[in-house]
C-alpha cells in the first residue's frame, strides 16, 4: 500500500513544517520543497506507465504522433508549473506564483495553436 | 522505494540551526549566529536543488519536453 507511505510521510513533514515554522521559517519551506519532489518523483513512474498506454493506444488508431507529443509536453508543462507555484504559494508569494501560472498559460496556448489550426482546416475543409 | 531520510534530515539541520542561532545570540555574538543560519539553509538549499535537477531532467525525460 503506496498511499499509507504518502499518508504517514505526509503527516511527519507536516509536524515538522510547524516546529521550523516557529524557529526559521526558510527551513519550512525547503522541507515542503524536498517533500513535494519526493511525491513528484514517486508519482512520476506512474505517470509515464499511463502515457505508454496512450502512445501505443495512439500508435494502433494511427493518430499523428506530432499532436499526441505536444499533448504531453502540454501535460509536463502544467505539472512543473503546478509545482513550482504551490511552493511559491506555501511560502507566501502568491504574485510570484500567479506569474508562473501565467507563463505556463501562455506556453501551453504557443504549443496548442498548431492542433487549434489544424482544427479550424478540417472544419473549412467539411463545410462546401 | 521512497526516501524518507531527506525529510528528516532537513529537518535536524533546520533545529540544529535554530538552537545553534539562539545560542549564539545569547553569547552576544549575533554576526555569527546569522553566518550559522546561512551556512545551514545553503546545505539544505543545496541538497533540495540536487534533488529539483533530478525530477527536472526525470520530467523532461518521460515527456518529451525538449
Amino acid at each position: 500500500m503506496e498511499i499509507l507511505e504518502i499518508v504517514g510521510l505526509g503527516l511527519i513533514a507536516t509536524v515538522f513544517y510547524i516546529i521550523l515554522k516557529e524557529q526559521k521559517g526558510v527551513f519550512a519551506i525547503l522541507l515542503t520543497t524536498a517533500f513535494t519532489i519526493m511525491i513528484f518523483l514517486l508519482m512520476m513512474g506512474k505517470i509515464q506507465a499511463i502515457l505508454q498506454v496512450f502512445e501505443d493506444l495512439a500508435l494502433k488508431a494511427n493518430i499523428n504522433m506530432f499532436y499526441l507529443t505536444t499533448i504531453f509536453k502540454i501535460i509536463g508543462i502544467a505539472y512543473i508549473a503546478e509545482f513550482g507555484s504551490q511552493i511559491c504559494r506555501d511560502a507566501g508569494t502568491s504574485s510570484i506564483a500567479g506569474k508562473i501560472e501565467f507563463a505556463a498559460k501562455i506556453i501551453i496556448m504557443v504549443l496548442a495553436i498548431p492542433i487549434i489550426v489544424a482544427i479550424l482546416e478540417t472544419i473549412v475543409r467539411l463545410i462546401p | 522505494m521512497l526516501d524518507i531520510g531527506i525529510v528528516f534530515k532537513i529537518a535536524g539541520i533546520g533545529i540544529l540551526t535554530a538552537v545553534l542561532h539562539s545560542i549564539l545570540k545569547s553569547f552576544g555574538k549575533e554576526d555569527q549566529a546569522h553566518l550559522a543560519t546561512l551556512a545551514g539553509v545553503t546545505v539544505v538549499l543545496f541538497m533540495v536543488i540536487q534533488m529539483l535537477s533530478e525530477l527536472f531532467n526525470y520530467v523532461r525525460s518521460v515527456f518529451s519536453l525538449y
